[in-house]
């Protein structure tokens, strides 16, 4: 029986050569990065070596990193630290946070919670592949908008945000930029500086790094609060005492994927491309969601007339295919996906809907089965569909 | 019950029994909406006040196949009065219990046959 993982954008494998760096922060230099002795002392220099490689990798400096547990509290932070510094300023600047209707629900519940607290937020809505329309954004600015949070690429469909424009917009009414580029990193070339982003959200595993860890930048000078109180690590952000196994994980990754980064894309674009067309060749009704151009070089989001999507991932799986849906079904809130509602699609669209997501090892011979493999599965089930009757 | 699915939903997902149309049914049944991910067409053959055949189409996630299925199974041979007793809850135990989380939407089997009966009957008068 095959296994074939295309699932990356959920989680990814462990890079042996993270592994390999990582294992000895497990119990050979076990320090507390924060004791004063010698033992800490390795650990510390450890947490601070990944420190600067994720800083290379964004073009930031060393001390605009702070690390967490993950991508959600990266948005956490970043969203709920900024919205409290800026709490008092009610009455002159700060009030407002802009996102949009497709962001992770790190970011929407994140927002909506902030709602409950008084702030005001607006959803920006977007197009038929997923984008926001920046003359939208730039109306919905007004002197009480203090933070902008649009996600660098989106989880489901894939479509890559203007991230450059929102940056040059941001930066001229002065106000902070958020991103949450938990897909994106390792992905697509990032600059925070070329790009104005103040806050940027990362997750190592997704890039093939350990889960249970992430970072967020912060732009030096970006005036934010701790969500989380305790004995003042990481500059008094984020206290907890350091997972320095996963941080060097994150760390070691942050470096690969710098160094993989045109290597990886091209690998994965070309899969993508073959992919991508060969279902839509091979299989009637069956269409591409997200932008045709602007999307992630890993990512592949269709959708197949009169199908439901978990009993397609159910079969897939059956053939030795891991994929994801963005159906009701396996979703645990039982909604259709709420990015593909937002592009504009019909509920029973969005159930039909399949990612297949590419990774580092992915194959040529995995892309070839796959899209083989699909046809049979689809027309399988439609056969069995009350919706489907040609 | 269970968060996974058991092995005879997964069989009866896999190996879907008496899945199709019947042409000229006597009872037709049909239930669920497709904004919710679920849709599930039942046909009857009635003989002598018995379900002499039944065949389903479903849309839906791998519960709503399985459902429909093992359904079919429970009521093929079964007189309308005895059909008419079956209940979601003995359709979900003879697959061995269904995850929590889709026990209401997914298990509308019961509901599209109670359909095809009233379709049956009203074509009678």
């Amino acid at each position: 029986m095959k296994n074939i993982y295309m699932d990356y954008a959920a989680t990814t494998p462990v890079d042996k050569e993270v592994l390999k760096d990582m294992l000895p922060y497990f119990d050979k230099i076990y320090g507390n990065a924060s004791s004063i002795h010698s033992f800490g002392i390795d650990s510390f220099n450890a947490v601070e070596e990944a420190r600067e490689r994720i800083g290379k990798l964004l073009n930031a400096s060393p001390e605009e990193i702070v690390f967490t547990s993950g991508g959600t509290e990266s948005d956490n932070l970043a969203i709920k630290g900024v919205a409290y510094q800026n709490k008092n300023k009610k009455k002159t600047k700060g009030y407002q946070i802009i996102t949009s209707d497709v962001e992770h629900p790190a970011v929407l519940e994140t927002c909506r919670y902030l709602e409950k607290d008084g702030f005001k937020v607006k959803y920006l809505p977007v197009d038929k592949y997923g984008l926001i329309n920046l003359d939208d954004f730039e109306r919905a600015i007004s002197k009480d908008t203090f933070l902008v949070t649009i996600m660098y690429a989106n989880n489901e469909i894939g479509t890559i945000e203007p991230m450059k424009e929102i940056g040059k917009i941001t930066n001229e009414n002065n106000i902070l930029f958020h991103t949450d580029a938990v897909q994106a990193i390792c992905k697509t070339p990032i600059d925070v500086v070329k790009m104005n982003i103040d806050l940027l959200s990362i997750s190592s595993h997704k890039i093939y790094g350990p889960k249970g860890c992430g970072a967020l930048y912060i732009r030096k000078g970006t005036k934010i609060q701790t969500i989380q109180h305790g004995g003042g690590h990481e500059y008094g952000l984020r206290s907890s005492t350091h997972n320095t196994p996963g941080i060097v994980g994150l760390g070691k990754a942050c470096e690969l994927g710098r160094e993989r980064l045109e290597k990886d894309s091209l690998h994965m674009k070309k899969l993508r491309d073959i992919l991508i067309k060969k279902i839509i060749n091979n299989i009637e009704e069956s269409y591409l969601n997200g932008h045709p151009e602007k999307r992630l070089v890993n990512n592949a989001h269709l959708r197949f007339t009169g199908i439901e999507g978990e009993s397609l991932n159910m079969m897939l799986d059956d053939k030795g295919i891991a994929a994801a849906t963005g159906s009701a079904c396996s979703s645990k809130k039982l909604q259709a996906s709420h990015v593909l509602l937002a592009i504009g699609l019909k509920p029973e669209e969005a159930h039909g809907s399949l990612r297949l997501s590419l990774g580092r090892w992915s194959t040529e011979e995995e892309v070839t089965y796959v899209s083989e493999v699909l046809p049979g599965i689809v027309e399988k089930l439609r056969k069995m569909s009350p919706l489907w009757n040609r | 019950m269970t968060d996974l699915y058991t092995e005879k939903v997964m069989d009866h997902f896999r190996n879907p029994r008496n899945m199709g149309e019947i042409k000229n049914a006597d009872g037709f049944g049909k239930v669920g909406n497709p904004k919710c991910g679920d849709v599930m067409a039942i046909y009857i053959k009635v003989k002598d006040e018995r379900i002499i055949d039944i065949k389903f189409k479903t849309f839906g996630c791998t519960a709503a196949i399985a459902t429909s299925s093992i359904l079919t199974e429970i009521v093929k041979g079964k007189t309308i009065d005895e059909a008419l007793k079956i209940t979601r809850d003995d359709v979900a135990k003879e697959l061995g219990g269904l995850p929590a989380i889709k026990l209401h939407c997914s298990n509308l089997a019961a509901d599209a046959l109670k359909e095809a009966i009233k379709d049956y009957k009203k074509k009678k008068k």
